[in-house]
């Protein structure tokens, strides 16, 4: 009997014990299912963390130079509070790093914090203000979509204009041009001069509800005591270049803070890696753990298909004697049964696939997590899944094989 | 016609034992089923094995038909030496070369009447299509031929044993071996089955049946009557 015609009993007897294969399939179903979903979530997190996260929050080649990290997860209380000790950043900092550095890089300051914005009796509250310098629009990657930036004039000047994010404009510009308009951020009057394009979401929290004006105006008094800022954002045209400057960032402010040798940084200097550091941390636990619950799944798939396969044996061992005295050989009852396993553990990880790929193409419809399914985790699905049902069916198979054909025709 | 160890049966001979004994070890005790059978059947025979139960003439009906191997002896199946083959050999020979009919009839219940005539047609490795031609004009020549995916319990207890006769004779085997062919039938259907045998026997077809019903030995050309392990009668008697 060749290999096609096994299978092809397999799956006869798979469509007429419907019940009975979906229940032994499930094991597998569960795992396969898992490893696929699992997988995708994992890349999807991956990609949503190195592209989009550390992207958003830190930028290519860019470094951040702050008080304490931004983004910092697990810091010791003590830790903490000596970072809340340490002197902020000046706008005189900031100036002389800037005019100090060799490198050719970009530069901006800003400072933040939240507040309201007012327009006609409307107001948005929770807005993120920022006072910056002219670059950091730039910088940021935040792209004009309607009226213009501020110039380094205004910049330098203090001008009392303001760049809106594209959900605010919309709350507060529901149906007017925003452009020339004038907001009031805590009672004092700015000219809209720009709308920012739409930036979407990260972990769910809106992009797009902020105002930048220039570091110089009155907005300063919302977001930080007078002269001070909360980052330098320094960013340089390539990797080498921006660990060149920041070499040099950290030479100039230990003098400028006349630290001794010995004495560590009382700043710091946030890359988009240092914020990625803790991303690898947990995606490390994942790969660890994700593997190990898919394998769980899959050894109890494996022994249920097993003990069916058990079953079907003892039950069929009429049918067995049947095809012996007809001339099937052992290996062509092995084969029968093998396949049988094997199809099952198939059936089950197809399932599994549909199921994953069904799983992941939610998730990335109504979650900000860019999931996808890679192609390498399909077959390994099939794979793991139709070795599962081969490890499963050797020892019923063989059982099966060896019966004696006599003793197995007389099996009522 | 005396045939010694390491002589050659005649061309005609499809069956021949010599000294074929067969032990069965029954939990330390030794049961001897079978005590040296000597026996020669010639092409197209019908030949019937009588005796009473504990006779060995089940024993002598698995050795015949390659499902089991003997203690001792020689079995020689159509020139060939079959009493030291392989498992595999064995099956291969059981494939080709015997067609049994059961009194169970040993049909596979899920599968329809032509899958069924169809399975020793797998095992021998034909493909699909001309696998289910022959089946079907296997199944003609026993009158089934519109009840071909018909499962087993659709049909008549005649009918089922027919589906098994054409199973049997699929392959063209050497010889037809029916183990109490009649024992699950009423004697009206006994009687149509025994014709199938007579038309098979005069198309030349050679036949062993092991019965214990004496009106359905009567219609076998040779009766052989085991005792205790041993041929008490071997006679051939008028058709």
């Amino acid at each position: 009997m060749r290999v096609l015609e096994a299978i092809r009993l397999a799956l006869q007897t798979i469509r007429a014990q419907k019940l009975k294969s979906g229940f032994s399939a499930i094991g597998v179903f569960i795992g396969v299912t898992f490893l696929i979903g699992a997988w995708s979530i994992v890349n999807g997190m991956n990609r949503y963390m190195t592209e989009k996260f550390a992207g958003t929050l830190v930028g290519v080649n860019t470094f951040h130079l702050r008080r304490s990290p931004n983004v910092n997860f697990n810091v010791q209380d003590s830790v903490w509070r000596a970072w809340r000790r340490r002197p902020r950043i000046k706008f005189a900092d900031a100036n002389a790093v800037t005019h100090a550095l060799t490198v050719s890089v970009v530069t901006a300051w800003y400072s933040e914090d939240r507040g309201s914005v007012a327009y006609n009796g409307k107001v948005a509250k929770d807005i993120t203000l920022e006072g910056a310098t002219e670059r950091y629009l730039d910088i940021m990657n935040l792209k004009i979509a309607d009226g213009r930036a501020f110039t380094p004039q205004e910049s330098r000047a203090g001008t009392t204009v303001v760049v809106l994010g594209h959900d605010l404009a919309q709350k507060l510009f529901p149906d007017v041009n925003p452009i020339g308009r004038t907001v009031r951020i805590h009672s004092i009057p700015y000219r809209v001069i720009g709308v920012v394009e739409r930036q979407g979401n990260l972990l769910g929290i809106s992009l797009d509800k902020f105002v930048v004006a220039p570091a110089l105006s009155p907005i300063q008094r919302e977001v930080n005591p007078p002269g001070v800022v909360d980052a330098l954002i320094v960013k340089a045209g390539s990797e080498p270049e921006m660990r060149e400057a920041m070499d040099q960032t950290e030479a100039i402010m230990r003098s400028r803070r006349h630290l001794r040798p010995r004495q560590d940084d009382n700043f710091a200097m946030e890359t988009s890696e240092g914020v990625l550091d803790f991303w690898k941390k947990l995606s490390r636990i994942l790969y660890v753990v994700g593997p190990g619950l898919v394998g769980v799944a899959l050894v109890v798939g494996g022994i249920v298909i097993m003990n069916i396969m058990l079953m079907a044996v003892a039950e069929r061992t009429r049918e067995i004697g049947i095809r012996k005295s007809l001339g099937a050989r052992r290996r062509d009852i092995l084969r029968q049964f093998l396949a049988e396993a094997t199809a099952l553990a198939i059936v089950g990880a197809s399932l599994g696939i549909v199921t994953g790929v069904m799983l992941s193409w939610l998730l990335k419809v109504a979650s900000p997590l860019p999931a996808s399914v890679s192609p390498f985790s399909i077959l390994l699905g099939v794979v793991v899944g139709g070795g599962v049902g081969v490890v499963a069916g050797v020892y019923p198979a063989s059982r099966a094989s060896r019966l004696d054909p006599i003793a197995a025709l007389r099996q009522e | 016609m005396t045939f010694r160890t390491g002589d050659r049966p005649l061309p005609d001979i499809v069956i021949l034992t010599h000294k074929l004994t067969r032990d069965y070890d029954m939990g330390g005790e030794v049961v001897r089923a079978l005590r040296g059978i000597n026996i020669q059947i010639r092409k197209n025979e019908f030949v019937a094995v009588m005796g009473p139960s504990g006779s060995g003439k089940s024993t002598l009906m698995n050795l015949i038909g390659c499902l089991d191997t003997p203690t001792a002896g020689e079995y020689w199946l159509n020139g060939q030496k079959v009493s030291d083959l392989s498992d595999d050999e064995l099956a291969r020979i059981r494939n080709k070369e015997i067609g049994f009919v059961f009194q169970t009839f040993n049909l596979l219940p899920r599968a329809n009447a032509l899958h069924n005539v169809e399975l020793p047609l797998i095992y021998a490795g034909l493909p699909g299509k001309e696998r289910r031609a022959q089946a079907a004009r296997a199944l003609e020549r026993v009158g089934l031929a519109d009840r071909m995916d018909h499962k087993p319990n659709e049909l008549s207890g005649g009918q089922r044993q027919r589906v098994a006769i054409a199973r049997a004779l699929v392959n063209v085997p050497s010889i037809l071996l029916a183990d109490e062919p009649t024992g699950n039938l009423d004697s009206a259907t006994s009687a149509e089955l025994m014709q199938v045998f007579q038309d098979l026997h005069h198309q030349g077809q050679t036949i062993v049946m092991v019965t214990h019903e004496h009106d359905i030995a009567a219609h076998a050309a040779r009766v052989v009557t085991l005792r205790d392990g041993v041929i008490a009668t071997d006679q051939l008697q008028a058709a």
